[in-house]
């Protein structure tokens, strides 16, 4: 199995998700399931206003980037290959924007 | 080869590598031993033998390594599609969504066609270490991301095939009509083009859009020997020497163009097929049935609203309803902007200006088309217009 990171973008603000998508969200590791992968973490994010950035010593305000898609939360997938993990991801409730597939790094391989 | 190859490293550069190992040792071989019956069979058995023995070697590499053991990996489920050929696979790896599109033409004339490096940039007019970057990222992506090695699901194959579609389309245009340089046809990768486009129609008899993406490559390529004169200059559909198109070529394409449409709702090559087929059977280019084109058209733009699709249509309205109703077609167009610098609006708007006796504004309109074309034929051929309006 090849791990993925699932990363959440989207719009709307965690309290102003409706209540049918943070179900969804709640219900999407046994939906993953499944389908034959696995989520082994996830991470929800407070909101873009809330970061803090610091490059060097410099300490200021924000997140790195401003963009309309906002990074929501992140979680890490199990799954046989790209189609696979596509498919899996494709099931993560999403109001307005999107979500982005990355492969992890595997350090085994990477030794190897 | 390369595609059987593949299947036992699961990684293209090592099996890449495997194949070129076996040429050599072919040539070693052959040279004392005289070449085997079947040297295409004889070359993968060799190739898939190294690479297999690559594949032990690591394995055997990281048994001893303790620190490295991995969990024992699930060996990857055969895939389950519906056809078991390793051609199509790797046409379905190098098209895969997932890569970037200028990714998925390279990769598919690289590792399908075997078209070496250099001859990849050349086409597309890319120094050759910018090609070469390009296919190793691609390649670096699909080992990374683990784009699989498989034909894609029944669900999902609708979905696939029209990106694979898509690059074979590209790949013909491409070769069809040269952005630049000086010759107009580049017979290597319109061939190359259609031969994929025959081996998907055989390993995907059932997917229509197959059939009509063949069809309207067989069309364009039936027309290719007339689309220049004599002097290579290029001619206009109504100026081709009608009677030197290939017929057995456009026959095929009609037959396929009848399947393509009849099974369920129509795709958007069946219906380009269908197009150029009416071209292509009619007597003159004034003798064309137009208004069944324009219909066609119609149809085009629901299913895919492209504004190039939208200036093809202002033509046959041309044809139906007079040059006057589609100029206000090109108006639109203009205003839209999504049409700006591209050669064929300037260029059709001058023809139909022209054709209104507004020879004056013409000759503005084939200046703009001329600024915006680099193929010398083009140049040309917009060049004889403007001196003539």
């Amino acid at each position: 199995m090849a791990q993925y990171a699932v990363l959440i973008y989207e719009r709307v603000a965690p309290e102003d998700l409706p209540k049918e998508i943070m179900d969804r969200h709640i219900g999407l590791p046994e939906r993953i399931g499944e389908l034959g992968g696995k989520v082994t973490a996830g991470l929800a994010l407070q909101p873009n206003e809330t970061a803090t950035a610091i490059r060097g010593d410099l300490v200021t305000d924000g997140p790195f980037v401003e963009t309309k898609e906002v990074l929501a939360g992140v979680y890490v997938l199990e799954a046989r290959d790209l189609d696979h993990a596509l498919a899996c991801a494709k099931l993560t409730p999403v109001v307005e924007g999107g979500v982005e597939v990355r492969p992890l790094v595997d350090f085994q391989v990477v030794a190897d | 080869m390369l595609a059987a190859t593949v299947r036992v490293t699961r990684d293209l550069d090592e099996a890449e590598e495997a194949v070129q190992d076996a040429y050599l040792q072919a040539l070693k071989r052959w040279a004392s031993d005289g070449v085997p019956d079947r040297p295409g069979a004889w070359l993968t058995t060799v190739a898939r033998r190294t690479a297999l023995n690559g594949v032990r070697h690591r394995e055997v590499l990281r048994r001893k390594l303790p620190l490295l053991v991995e969990p024992a990996a699930a060996e990857p489920p055969e895939p389950a599609g519906p056809i078991p050929d390793d051609r199509l696979r790797l046409v379905f790896t190098c098209c895969h969504p997932a890569l970037a599109q200028e990714a998925q033409i390279a990769l598919t004339l690289r590792l399908v066609c075997g078209v070496a490096t250099a001859d990849i940039a050349h086409a597309f007019l890319v120094p050759e270490p910018t090609m070469a970057a390009r296919i190793t990222r691609a390649k670096k992506k699909i080992a990374a991301a683990r784009i699989p090695y498989a034909v894609p699901s029944a669900e999902e194959l609708p979905a696939r095939v029209s990106v694979v579609l898509t690059v074979l389309h590209l790949l013909y245009s491409a070769g069809h009509t040269a952005a630049s340089g000086d010759d107009l046809v580049r017979d290597e990768l319109t061939g190359r083009a259609l031969d994929l486009a025959r081996m998907l129609r055989a390993l995907l008899p059932a997917v229509t859009e197959v059939a009509g993406l063949l069809a309207l490559l067989l069309v364009h390529q039936a027309r290719r020997a007339t689309r220049t004169d004599d002097a290579g200059r290029l001619l206009r559909l109504e100026d081709q020497d009608r009677a030197r198109w290939d017929t057995a070529m456009v026959a095929e394409a009609d037959r396929l163009v009848v399947e393509a449409l009849k099974g369920g709702p129509p795709g958007r090559f069946g219906v380009q097929a269908a197009i150029a087929a009416l071209h292509a059977q009619a007597p003159s280019y004034a003798e064309t049935d137009w208004p069944q084109i324009l219909t066609l058209y119609d149809v085009l733009l629901r299913l895919w609203p492209s504004p190039v699709v939208a200036l093809n249509r202002a033509v046959a309205l041309a044809m139906v309803a007079g040059p006057a109703a589609a100029l206000a077609e090109i108006a639109r167009l203009e205003e839209d902007g999504r049409l700006a610098g591209y050669r064929y609006l300037p260029a059709t708007k001058a023809d139909l200006l022209h054709r209104l006796g507004r020879d004056a504004e013409a000759a503005e309109a084939y200046r703009a088309a001329l600024a915006l074309s680099d193929n010398a034929v083009e140049q040309e051929f917009l060049a004889a217009r403007l001196s003539g309006a």
